[in-house]
């Protein structure tokens, strides 16, 4: 079967040490784990039975759940492209929704601050009391956050929405795949 | 809520099924007071929405999780989620100062069930310390293998449906066959019924396979079925094709071409339309209005075949209701909307937010006023609703000149009561078929 091109817009990754196979849990404790914010996804190994992917807890900084993915002994082309192009998918999710959400929090700590020094307040008052913007004058913030990120959303949608697609439509082709297998190990048992 | 057929089953009853709902959730209230007033108290950090009315949902989810391996859980950790938590201002304190240099973890890992790689290591967790095993242990209990149970699928499939938004609608729809002039008739109703629903569940499921990672970072959406990793997009895309199309088919050829056509144009609007335009502009709140009006629509073309006069007083009267509604609700969420990139009236441009609440509050007492002239209902009608109509155009009032949180919720608690409510006041109202009216205008 003729493996399809990606549509144009995301790149596959190269073939990644780690995607050649193995839990990559060893090298990832030994060095290369990076300080920034040590994942959950580091640590865990899926049982050695199972053959489904697993999904964990979602991201602190993203709020997506990340998963492992499984890699069947007998994976096809088909099969390999589609888990490749999730796993681009999840990072680039990953990437994008945990910047935005660093962003958001950075902004509006910013905006609170500024806010509360205009009104001759500082951040804590000696009491040790945290002194607050109200709802109201936070919404000044959210429309201006808003209409800031704005163009980047309108690429981001429009990227995620192919992505979508494309990983749908691909699990369409390997379940039909896998269905042709079927059929065909069927067709061959009976007429052997 | 409709996964298991005995309540199912007592929420179908004709015409009543939004009567029906507002009931039971009253019975709700009854049953759990204490939760419900720990909802109200807690609104700041959690939105519900007539949909997922939280106590509720809770209450019919953990029945049918019993049954399932994955509990709904509480938030784990505190610390684990800044975003989602620190609802309340008082907590956007100096946390950013502790945050680490952005350099967001890589999630990607594949495995393969090599066994001589895997017995290399197990040994290693034992060499951790007896405290990082502890965390451990715990994090690796939130990983959940994604394999589908069969007995699973029902439960899921209803959230991926939205099932209780799918009982309104199809209420609604109810609703407009039998205020139809025309005799009512049972096997038309039922089929326009099962198609109506079909038809939402469709454009639901679409909905949510399009929202996932928007869904993932709100918390009134975060724990949909395609977030949560219990079914893939193939099949959700699948459920909604074995919706769409039966659905569209039995309102095409079961009942008739129009209320079909309304049916596909409505999939069409909701999914390729409204959903995107969410993230667009703020235009997707009228498109969305329209998504609701249509179903009393359907309900009426089914009926009687054409669309006339009452049945766009029902739409308009539908139509009217979702500004109240959703600018009332969204007004809490803006917040998760500015973060999660939603345009919004209630971000972007607050004042029109409000007015156009009020302003179409004030629509639904003319609108009243114009059914019995319309030959919808009798002159009755406008009397018995006009004190609930100025209820809600009074806290529509309240929440244009307040523009807070208080006056929103007041609000939109009142829109979930509102419809059904003047639904029935209609269904009581309407005008008999077999009385001639010397002056008034014939339907």
């Amino acid at each position: 079967m003729a493996a399809l091109r990606p549509p144009r817009g995301f790149r596959l990754p190269l073939c990644r040490a780690f995607s050649g196979g193995g839990c990559q849990l060893v090298p990832e404790r030994g060095g290369e784990r990076r300080d920034a914010a040590p994942s959950q996804v580091s640590r865990f190994c899926p049982p050695r039975k199972s053959c489904h992917d697993w999904i964990g807890p979602p991201d602190k900084y993203s709020n997506l759940r990340p998963v492992h993915f499984y890699i069947p002994e007998n994976e096809s082309p088909l099969e390999q492209k589609l888990r490749e192009l999730r796993q681009e998918t999840q990072e680039w999710n990953q990437q994008f929704w945990a910047n935005q959400n660093l962003t958001f929090l950075k902004e509006k700590e910013k905006f609170i601050d500024s806010r509360l020094k205009a009104k001759g307040l500082e951040l804590r008052a000696e009491s040790g009391q945290k002194a607050t913007v109200n709802a109201e004058e936070m919404a000044d913030f959210y429309k201006e956050f808003l209409s800031k990120h704005f163009q980047k959303h309108m690429c981001y949608n429009r990227d995620w929405y192919r992505r979508n697609f494309a990983i749908t439509f691909f699990m369409g082709k390997v379940a039909l795949e896998r269905l042709w297998n079927k059929l065909r190990l069927k067709r061959k048992k009976t007429s052997n | 809520m409709a996964a298991s057929p005995h309540t199912l089953s007592s929420r179908v009853m004709t015409g009543w099924v939004g009567g029906c709902v507002w009931y039971l959730e009253r019975r709700a209230l009854q049953e759990s007071p204490r939760r419900f007033l720990h909802l109200l108290r807690n609104v700041n950090q959690q939105w519900v929405t007539f949909q997922h009315f939280n106590f509720l949902r809770h209450m019919y989810v953990t029945q049918l999780n019993r049954s399932f391996s994955q509990q709904i859980k509480p938030k784990p950790e505190p610390v684990a989620s800044p975003f989602l938590e620190k609802a309340s201002l008082d907590e956007a304190k100096a946390e950013i100062y502790e945050m680490r240099p952005l350099s967001p973890p890589s999630l990607s890992l594949s495995r393969k069930p090599n066994e001589k790689e895997l017995i290399e290591l197990e040994p290693t967790p034992v060499i951790e310390g007896s405290i990082a095993m502890g965390t451990e242990t715990k994090e690796e209990k939130q990983w959940k293998e994604m394999k589908l149970r069969v007995d699973d699928l029902p439960g899921i499939l209803a959230r991926l449906s939205k099932i209780k938004l799918t009982a309104l609608v199809v209420s609604t729809t109810s609703a407009g066959f039998a205020l139809a002039p025309v005799p009512f008739d049972w096997p038309c109703f039922l089929l326009t019924f099962v198609g109506t629903g079909l038809a939402s569940c469709a454009a639901n499921s679409i909905n949510q396979f399009f929202e996932v990672p928007f869904d993932s970072n709100m918390n009134r959406t975060k724990n949909r079925p395609l977030v949560r990793g219990q079914i893939s997009p193939l099949l959700a895309v699948s459920f909604a094709t074995c919706c769409a199309v039966p659905g569209v088919a039995l309102l095409t050829w079961g009942v008739n071409p129009l209320t079909g056509a309304l049916g596909l144009f409505n999939i069409f609007l909701y999914t390729c339309c409204y959903t995107p335009l969410k993230r667009i502009s703020i235009a997707n709140t009228w498109v969305g209005a329209v998504v609701g009006a249509i179903p009393p629509l359907m309900g009426w073309t089914a009926a009687t075949g054409s669309l006339d006069a009452g049945a766009c007083l029902l739409g308009g009267i539908l139509y009217s209701w979702q500004f109240p509604h959703f600018n009332a609700l969204s007004w809490g969420l803006r917040e998760d909307y500015s973060r999660g990139g939603y345009c919004m009236m209630s971000v972007t441009h607050p004042d029109l937010c409000r007015r156009v609440a009020l302003r179409h509050c004030l629509a639904l007492v003319a609108m009243s006023a114009a059914a019995p002239a319309l030959d919808v209902t009798t002159w009755t009608f406008p009397v018995i609703a006009l004190p609930i109509n100025l209820y809600i155009s009074y806290l529509s009032f309240r929440f244009y000149r307040d523009a807070d949180r208080k006056s929103s919720r007041k609000l939109f608690f009142c829109s979930l009561w509102h419809l059904p409510l003047f639904l029935l006041l209609m269904l009581t109202c309407k005008r008999p078929a077999a009385q001639g009216d010397a002056g008034g205008p014939q339907s």
